[in-house]
């Protein structure tokens, strides 16, 4: 076992583009091999992507392995993984992340099988028992309510796929040096057993709430639809994206790609107005690492103020309407509040 | 054509209660319930022996004795029959020890009819991982192809299959070799009301059972909790956020308070 050294992240791309949980990867398994005094190593598989390598290393990368090739142009659990296992049986690292998406759980999970080792699904929380060397990936079960710590101490490497949006990425350096290892690998279109025949994008979807910067939500509290209107001009004052509870969602004020939490998205916004929202764990876990939390309540003792960073006890009803008229006044007054 | 669909015995975590003293799951709280997205796989393999007018489906389930009950329900949906492996020897596996325990069955299954297909479920409602169909796949040496969302077009003659496979904002089209393995998202099918016929199918049912015993070839260092490379180190509840400064006073004043906290973090608002 301690012929395994190095953490390694699965850096995953999607036409020429790189996931953002990966670069948040990079931040988190920086830390880890600093801790560990190893270099962080990210795994880049595709076609005509040797460009991203230098984005890899601006991200934290010390070393990057690319597998440049047209078998690799899109994802499939056959040639990535062919791949992953012959880097990681040569290499060896000793930690390996991955994000979980829906490609890196389907790449981690068969990796996992062929190299025999231990893998922990959906982590939240990382850190390492430097001694040991032993990974401890930590996650929420059962709905958020408690936190398991998933080890894996008699086989290497150790993985885990990670959750998007709870990892942060580190500021980049484009003039961070680093190492670009190109591996080949012998594989041909003859031997897949799969085949992408076409990838459709859905355009339909209006509202992009993972991207917002900035977002009002609101909850039941807001009373009924109409009032409900309210958390829609606010929004458009500040310049924001409107989000909402599951309860919001299932009474049909929201379509489900506005609902934050457990069961929706789960953001990382610059702002998050949380208006009428009680904050049970469900919702509390799609939001609580935004940066700025504003909260509006009428109940002081509500869940939601553990988690803001201001909090205020009132009616959102007379509330919001006063804090629109004065934004819209600060706008008029000459731009210095201009938010959008 | 014959498929053959895992599914699992799950707690239904909407209603389970934790215990706040020994943060412990009540699991007498929670009924045991077919896992919902295993529900779909069942469905889905329905569908799919219905459209081609023939076809034999079997379910396949790991745990303890009474979850003979997700095999039935899986019949009332459904399915021809069912087999359950029970055994102490597979107690306390994580997904790599589930995954090889189910190939198992599986191997023993297509030694008496030859599997063209196995659905799964996308994940467990318990465990949320979705590691054991992948895992399952590549023990088997088929391809997987997970978060599939529709079943096109299935040629026999051919062997292959054309499917969508969701991905972050759209679908993939994928076509694989027969026999694969899919796993399911809740949006491929909704759940039919079950015909009078099967579920008095159902409720005479008697699955296959096997134990350890049963199945060949078995490498028991790779079951249960002696084949689980991961183990739960430790249990807790996240340290409670303290929470921020409340704005006092009347409503005038907290919006002003407010409105001078905004200015002050003007540059949060810039975008990216």
């Amino acid at each position: 076992m301690d012929e395994y050294r190095g953490v390694w992240v699965f850096i995953e791309q999607n036409d020429g583009k790189i996931e953002g949980v990966s670069l948040e990867l990079l931040g988190a398994g920086r830390k880890l091999a600093d801790k560990l005094d190893v270099p962080l190593s990210g795994v880049l598989l595709g076609y005509e992507i040797k460009s991203l390598c230098q984005e890899v290393i601006a991200y934290g990368a010390d070393q990057v392995y690319v597998i440049d090739h047209e078998v690799m142009k899109d994802y499939r659990t056959e040639s990535y993984m062919k791949a992953v296992i012959n880097l990681a049986e040569k290499y060896k690292p000793e930690i390996f992340l991955y994000g979980a998406t829906s490609n890196g759980k389907d790449l981690a999970s068969a990796v996992a099988t062929d190299l025999s080792t231990g893998l922990t699904a959906d982590t939240t929380m990382l850190d390492v028992e430097v001694d040991k060397r032993l990974l401890e990936a930590s996650r929420p079960a059962f709905g958020g309510n408690i936190m398991a710590t998933i080890l894996c101490k008699k086989h290497r490497p150790q993985m885990a796929t990670v959750r998007p949006k709870v990892m942060k990425a580190l500021e980049p350096d484009p003039d961070r040096q680093g190492e670009v290892i190109e591996e080949a690998i012998t594989l041909s279109e003859d031997d897949m057993r799969t085949k992408v025949i076409k990838i459709v994008k859905d355009v339909t979807k209006k509202v992009n709430l993972a991207d917002a910067h900035v977002v009002v939500a609101g909850g039941k509290g807001m009373g009924d639809l109409q009032n409900f209107q309210l958390i829609h001009d606010l929004a458009d004052a500040i310049g924001a994206t409107v989000g909402g509870t599951r309860d919001v969602v299932e009474a049909g004020w929201l379509p489900h790609e506005q609902q934050v939490g457990q069961t929706g998205e789960t953001i990382t916004p610059k702002v998050y107005f949380a208006i009428g929202i009680s904050g049970a764990i469900q919702h509390v876990v799609g939001m609580k690492n935004s940066e700025f939390i504003i909260a509006i309540n009428k109940d002081p003792d509500a869940p939601i103020f553990d988690v803001a960073t201001y909090g205020i006890v009132g009616d959102a009803l007379e509330i919001v309407p006063k804090l629109i008229k004065e934004l819209k006044e600060a706008r008029e007054r000459g731009g210095e509040m201009s938010y959008v | 054509m014959h498929i053959v669909v895992c599914v699992k015995q799950v707690p239904d975590t909407k209603i389970i209660k934790i215990n706040p003293k020994t943060n412990t799951l009540d699991r007498r709280s929670a009924p045991a319930i077919l896992n919902p997205y295993d529900a779909h796989a069942v469905q889905e393999a329905v569908k799919i022996t219905k459209t081609i007018g023939k076809g034999t489906i079997s379910v396949l389930s790991m745990g303890p004795p009474q979850a003979v009950a997700v095999i039935k329900k899986s019949i009332e949906i459904g399915a021809d029959r069912g087999f359950l492996i029970s055994d102490r020897a597979f107690a306390g596996a994580d997904t790599l020890a589930t995954s090889y325990a189910l190939s198992k069955a599986l191997e023993r299954i297509s030694k008496d009819m030859p599997v063209d297909l196995i659905i799964c479920g996308k994940h467990a409602i318990d465990g949320d991982t979705g590691q054991v169909g992948p895992g399952i796949a590549r023990r088997l040496d088929i391809p997987p192809v997970t978060n599939v969302i529709e079943v096109s077009e299935l040629n026999e003659g051919e062997k292959t299959i054309l499917i969508k496979r969701k991905i972050t904002n759209g679908y993939e089209l994928i076509q694989a070799q027969v026999p694969c393995l899919l796993t399911v998202e809740k949006e491929i099918n909704s759940i039919e009301y079950s015909p009078m016929p099967n579920m008095i199918k159902a409720a005479r049912y008697e699955p296959v059972i096997w134990s350890v015993n049963d199945l060949e070839e078995v490498d028991r260092t790779q079951l249960g909790l002696k084949g689980s490379p991961t183990i739960v180190g430790k249990m807790f509840t996240p340290p409670k956020p303290e929470g921020g400064k409340r704005l006092e006073g009347n409503a005038e004043e907290q919006v002003k308070q407010l409105m001078e906290l905004l200015n002050d973090k003007k540059e949060l608002f810039v975008s990216r």
